[in-house]
């Protein structure tokens, strides 16, 4: 596999550019051939890797800059001492940090399965051909071009404020049509704070899940169907036992980008809720940022930026498992 | 397409005696087969359809309909949907100086895009054209840079943007964007490149086209639609960055996202204000993703779904 999808557009390409194979190369063929890759490649090295090497020399630190070190840090600051596995040690035991990991793992995981379902939903309407079509897929895509910002605070103020957002007015109006004086008053952010974020985040997260599902469906070869229905087979027969196992890439790669996507949420937990009340909403990458920029601790904040590296790194693993079966399948049938 | 070809029958059925038509007209009734396999809906089909998508559309719509009501309308118990109409909300906005901020928006989303572009368009050349050796463990590189969380390089990239100076300033978010937008635009491009035909290419070189050449007038148009998707997609993760723009400018270089939460915090909450700012801020995302839905699903999954 792996040496089809390597060897395949070199060759072609070879014969187009009219070179030698890859093993017989010049030196100055092989530098003319990097050249172009070269800026890009060294921008991306000193711009992500060179920081994530800082957080991780950070993380074996005790540096709180409220408290006065001594030692310099390669001229960004001072800090007190070598900490040694210490910041680890917190972030393991720590029950605020707990607590971050276990609100990003629910919050996550619900949005992503929640927003899959409902996209699988929508993709299945939008497969077939009715009127406007177009224009259904056009308006629901735009919950996900919306600013995230701007969608959270709609959600906090416009939509879930007790006395006059769009919800509790609904109900109010529909309680008021059935002669009842005044509808229910729910306060959704303080009473249900986590499915309140969870709710906004399927609403911005379902049309990513719906387009890449619709694609899946529409490049469901038309004649296997057309058999399947000859053959009298199900509606659900058909989804069950042809659509959804040929989804099944599909789902995988929408799952493990939703999910590296939703594990970065950061912009709703700071503006609809600021992770409260309490920590009730507090996800890793608020908790990091309150523990950098209000508490100051430094080496606590790169420890816990550390391990959600090694978390993210395992989800990604798949991930690239996932989006590399995908990418072999594209290069065979080139 | 080249499944077509290949199929036996119709291998069969073009060994008539126009054999040279036939095979032609097919392949139009196959392409447009493709297009249309989705079978039609029946009425209650439709209308479901048509319930969730309004659902799902209702909240945009009610920040638009909130953004054009006055703040007394705005903010009823039931909601007045049926309230006179004004664009006062925005005149205020424009008043209270949302202009440096969307122009410092636009800068770092522009500028940063190009930086992309210039970087991108090179390194997915050498990915799929004249590809480098091992440029499947490249490419994975790439990708597995966009799966670092942001959080973890805030601290380091604070304290040497704090040391440099560069806080507080529009080119500090254009080198962040650029490497956030990299990776995704190395993909997409390189899954736009790879679709040039080496045949034409090879032909290109037959016919004696040097390397300008066959760029400018083979590569180019096949890329071009390609290009102008990754641009947008670029801009558009730039325009809606929040976590750097938060926590690396203050008042200079703030973007409308910081626009938006400053809003609220020093205005007190005006309901139809803050709706007109959140519309106005969407909008050029909004209008850039809707010109290039087509080419959307392309950039969300990296190239890897068409």
């Amino acid at each position: 596999m792996s040496t089809t999808t390597t060897d395949r557009p070199a060759a072609a390409s070879d014969a187009a550019a009219g070179g030698p194979p890859p093993s017989r190369r010049s030196s100055k063929e092989r530098w003319s051939r990097r050249g172009p890759l070269l800026p890009a490649l060294v921008f991306t090295i000193i711009v992500t890797q060179i920081p994530f090497l800082i957080t991780i020399a950070v993380s074996f630190l005790n540096w709180n800059i409220q408290r006065p070190g001594t030692k310099s840090f390669l001229g960004l600051g001072v800090y007190e001492s070598f900490a040694g596995l210490s910041n680890f040690a917190t972030v393991f035991t720590d029950s605020r940090l707990r607590n971050a990991v276990l609100n990003t793992v629910v919050l996550t995981a619900s949005v992503v399965v929640i927003s899959l379902l409902v996209g699988l939903g929508i993709a299945v309407l939008l497969d077939k051909k009715f009127p406007g079509r177009g224009v259904c897929r056009t308006l629901l895509i735009a919950p996900f071009l919306v600013m995230p910002v701007a969608s959270a605070l709609l959600w906090k103020h416009a939509l879930y404020n007790p006395d006059y957002g769009l919800f509790n007015g609904t109900l109010n109006a529909i309680w008021q049509l059935f002669g009842a004086e005044e509808g229910p008053i729910v306060d959704y952010i303080s009473t249900t704070p986590m499915p309140a974020v969870v709710a906004a985040l399927v609403w911005q997260w379902t049309p990513f899940m719906m387009l890449i599902l619709l694609a899946g469906l529409q490049s469901q070869p038309g004649d296997v169907l057309e058999a399947a229905r000859i053959d009298r087979a199900s509606s659900w027969q058909i989804f069950r036992h042809i659509t959804l196992p040929h989804l099944r890439r599909y789902i995988e790669l929408s799952v493990l980008l939703g999910s590296v996507y939703v594990v970065q949420t950061f912009d709703a937990i700071y503006t609809i809720t600021q992770g409260g009340p309490g920590s009730a909403t507090t996800n890793l990458p608020y908790e990091i940022y309150l523990t950098m920029f209000r508490k100051f601790e430094y080496g606590e904040a790169a420890a816990a930026g550390v391990v959600v590296v090694v978390g993210t790194i395992v989800v990604a693993t798949f991930a690239l498992r996932t989006i590399s079966s995908l990418f072999s399948e594209e290069e065979m049938s080139r | 397409m080249s499944q077509t070809l290949e199929n036996p029958q119709d291998a069969d059925e073009a060994s008539g005696e126009d054999a040279r038509a036939l095979p032609a007209a097919q392949r139009r009734r196959r392409r447009k087969a493709k297009e249309d396999t989705s079978a039609p809906a029946g009425i209650g089909w439709t209308i479901s359809a048509w319930v969730v998508t309004l659902l799902f559309f209702a909240p945009v719509a009610w920040m638009v309909l909130t953004s054009l009501h006055i703040e007394a309308d705005a903010a009823t118990n039931p909601p007045s949907i049926l309230a006179p109409l004004t664009l006062e909300n925005y005149t205020a906005l424009f008043d209270r100086n949302v202009t440096p901020y969307l122009i410092n928006s636009a800068t770092a989303s522009i500028l940063s895009t190009l930086l992309v572009l210039l970087l991108a368009v090179p390194a997915a050349y050498a990915l799929s054209i004249r590809p480098v050796e091992k440029w499947t463990d490249v490419m994975f590189f790439f990708l597995s840079t966009k799966f670092l969380p942001p959080i973890a390089a805030l601290l380091p990239i604070y304290l040497i943007v704090q040391n440099t100076g560069m806080l507080d300033n529009v080119i500090t978010l254009v080198v962040l964007y650029t490497s956030m937008n990299l990776p995704i635009a190395v993909w997409m491009m390189r899954s736009f490149l790879a679709e040039v035909p080496v045949e034409i290419l090879e032909a290109a070189r037959m016919d004696g086209a040097g390397f300008l050449r066959t760029m400018v007038s083979v590569v180019a148009p096949i890329a071009a639609p390609g290009l102008a998707a990754t641009s947008l997609i670029c801009f558009i993760f730039s325009w809606n960055e929040f976590m750097f723009a938060v926590n690396l400018t203050s008042t200079t270089a703030a973007t409308a996202p910081i626009f938006l939460v400053g809003f609220i915090s020093s205005q007190g909450l005006f309901l139809a204000k803050l709706c007109a700012a959140a519309t106005l801020v969407s909008l050029p995302v909004l209008i850039a993703g809707f010109a290039a839905q087509d080419k959307l699903v392309r950039g969300l999954s990296l190239g890897a779904v068409k």
